[in-house]
């Protein structure tokens, strides 16, 4: 794009030309016209002279008459002069100024102060594009951990929208197609601090461009990818697309969770809520009886074949059968929106409903009706539109499936603590019992808020004390040495220890809930649930020499070179 | 035949030649420098250079920068001139003289080699 710079300067020369031309002119002229000195002669004014009255005429700064009074033939030329030369630099400065505010030099100009932004980030960051509901969203969480982003999105507005949130980490972002490749490198993509690529826009196209150009630019960057059809998630996986989220079959597992585990499932949706959230209710959708589906679509199916796979008896209400396909059990044709319909269905019988057309009024209505005739029924809701927030919030669905929020806290995950899908997954093979004992320590350190989730890894950037002691003495260090309060020893802080994952050359080792005597090693993660004030306060503990050492003996060390001098047996 | 050409080598031929003009006679004879010749030679030598801006091929470029050298030089020449005329009482000496058509045959040298390049690129471009 340096382009406009030449272009700048291929513009600008008419006015220079004409701007030249009118000075050595105008010099010219008063160095060949005659003057007088006071006595009568005729004297001739120097080029020196000359370039310095017009200067100072020319810009309109005019100090008169110099060296000498004029007669009136110079004067004359003047008058020449003067329109001349004022008019040509009125000329040449309107060009240049159209010129820098023309459209395409601001926007070379934008883009030059992003990429530099970019560049001159010394942190991993992640590039997001698409700044819609779900960015917006995931920009907040990330940046609230620190983690730097980089956002790309096409509406010049949404862009500007984000210098006014009040955000923790300033985030470059650039108004662009992010389908142009060279809108992506722009952003930072072949980087070494390029972490990923994140493709949130709206088009199923545009993130699959992205996630084409990422890999193919740089290949071992993480790309993860929304996809709203069967076809596009197919492609992607096709060229290695790392993390695809699809809203439908994520919340279809997660309703799978629910039915076998409520106590797993409340586990989950506290652990992956959104940071300060309220703890939710557990929810305890019916295990045995009939549920009634109302829209075979992409959500419609991915819950079907979850709600069959667990046993349950399934009827199926779709409006348009040919277009969808219908199961092999059949299906009830119509909207459900009526109370026929739903009958025909058998609601009067049966324990569950699932609202999941792509109309939100649809779905409400369907809630409503169904509840009239059956009040006990168990509402699962798929919300379309955010902007419905109110009048979904009104109708108290035990289960509301919001795409956007699914997607969001799915990529939230795997960017800021991706060890906590490895927890849930190995939580899973723990059963119910465990996942309730767990929920009810959770209760018992967090104060009527969502947990805060952390990763800690043992290495000298996260842990500087830790890693000394670990390098020098070889003072073992358990698990629950760091989980001590480092003001006072004997109390714990409010924190467990959710997942402890060890490498070494036989292998990983993944500890569920390790116990506060095992021992660290370096290089260790752990997963760490606890209330917001505790990560900082353990913070001492890994980055402070002093607060290690109280933590780990109980003794205070001498910090200065002269007391350690002085009192050598305290050291 | 490109009109533009015509004009660009036009200027840079004729920056060339009062170049030489100015420059030729015995270096620290006042008399044979003239004050009106050397100012020709500042106007056409700065026409030449912004004739020479915004192009975006490597040629033009290094046009460009001998163009900047001559007036460079140039304008050296010019202050040092007003300096020795009008500041100093001496008024203009051969000494003087002699450093003025001194850094003007610099700029006499870039000025032969813009001719050169100008000469290569249009063998180069048999149009």
């Amino acid at each position: 794009m340096d382009s406009i710079i030449y272009l700048v300067f291929r513009n600008m020369r008419q006015p220079l030309l004409t701007l030249l031309l009118a000075y050595s002119i105008s010099i010219l002229g008063l160095v060949l016209i005659p003057g007088q000195d006071a006595d009568g002669n005729p004297v001739h004014m120097g080029f020196f002279h000359a370039f310095y009255f017009v200067s100072y005429t020319s810009t309109t700064i005019g100090f008169g008459e110099l060296p000498g009074t004029f007669t009136d033939a110079q004067r004359m030329w003047v008058i020449v002069t003067i329109y001349a030369t004022v008019i040509s630099w009125i000329y040449a400065i309107g060009t240049l100024l159209s010129l820098i505010q023309g459209d395409s030099f601001q926007r070379y100009i934008t883009e030059r102060r992003f990429a530099k932004k970019v560049n001159n980030l010394r942190e991993p960051f992640y590039v997001i594009n698409g700044h819609g509901n779900v960015g917006k969203e995931l920009v907040t969480e990330l940046t609230d951990r620190h983690q730097r982003v980089v956002v790309v999105d096409k509406d010049q507005q949404s862009v500007q929208m984000l210098s006014l949130l009040n955000l923790r980490e300033s985030v470059p972002a650039y108004a662009g197609d992010s389908a142009d490749p060279e809108v992506l490198k722009l952003a930072g993509l072949q980087l070494p601090y390029c972490e990923g690529v994140v493709a949130l826009t709206s088009s199923n196209e545009t993130n699959l461009k992205i996630a084409i150009t990422s890999k193919l630019l740089n290949p071992e960057r993480t790309v993860i990818c929304r996809a709203d059809s069967a076809e596009v998630e197919k492609n992607m996986e096709s060229f290695g697309t790392n993390y695809i989220v699809d809203p439908f079959d994520t919340f279809a597992m997660h309703l799978s969770v629910a039915l076998q585990s409520p106590g797993l499932h409340l586990l989950r949706e506290w652990l992956s809520g959104v940071s300060h959230g309220a703890l939710t209710e557990p929810v305890y959708p019916p295990q045995h009886g009939k549920w009634i589906l109302c829209g075979y679509g992409r959500f419609g199916k991915a819950v079907y074949d979850k709600l069959t796979s667990e046993g349950l008896d399934v009827v199926v209400i779709e409006a348009t059968p040919d277009l969808t396909g219908t199961p092999q059990a059949g299906c009830v044709v119509g909207k459900g929106t009526e109370a026929e319909t739903l009958m025909e269905a058998g609601v009067d019988e049966a324990v569950g409903i699932v609202a999941g057309t792509d109309l939100d009024v649809d779905n409400l209505s369907i809630v409503m009706t169904a509840k009239e005739i059956n009040p006990d029924l168990f509402v699962i809701l798929r919300q379309n539109q955010r902007r419905n927030q109110a009048i979904v919030d009104a109708v108290h669905a035990n289960m509301v499936m919001q795409p956007n929020q699914i997607i969001a806290s799915r990529i939230r995950i795997l960017l800021a603590t991706p060890m906590l899908p490895d927890f849930i997954d190995l939580a899973k093979a723990e059963g119910d019992d465990w996942a309730c004992e767990l929920v009810s320590r959770i209760i018992a350190i967090s104060s009527q808020e969502v947990p805060d989730i952390w990763e800690l890894t043992i290495d000298r950037n996260q842990a500087c004390a830790v890693f000394e002691v670990l390098e020098s003495n070889g003072q073992p260090i358990t698990v629950g040495d760091l989980m001590r309060n480092p003001r006072e020893r004997d109390r714990y802080l409010p924190a467990i220890p959710l997942l402890l994952i060890h490498e070494d050359d036989e292998g990983t080792n993944q500890t569920l809930l390790p116990a506060r005597d095992i021992e660290l090693s370096m290089g260790d993660k752990i997963l760490w649930c606890g209330r917001y004030s505790v990560r900082s306060r353990m913070n001492w503990t890994l980055q402070h020499p002093v607060a290690l050492e109280y933590v780990l003996n109980d003794r205070v060390k001498p910090r200065s070179w002269i007391w350690r001098k002085l009192f050598p047996e305290t050291a | 035949m490109n009109s533009e050409k015509v004009v660009f080598s036009f200027f840079i031929v004729l920056s060339l030649t009062l170049n030489f003009g100015f420059v030729y006679g015995d270096i620290d004879n006042p008399q044979h420098h003239p004050v009106y010749e050397f100012f020709a030679v500042i106007v056409v030598n700065l026409i030449a250079t912004i004739l020479k801006f915004g192009d975006r091929t490597q040629l033009g470029a290094v046009l460009l920068s001998t163009s900047l050298v001559a007036v460079l030089q140039l304008i050296v020449a010019a202050i040092l001139w007003a300096f020795v005329v009008n500041v100093t009482d001496t008024g203009m000496t051969p000494s003087a003289m002699a450093m003025i058509v001194a850094l003007s045959a610099g700029a006499l040298m870039a000025n032969v080699i813009s001719v050169i390049l100008l000469l290569i690129e249009t063998v180069m471009l048999r149009r």
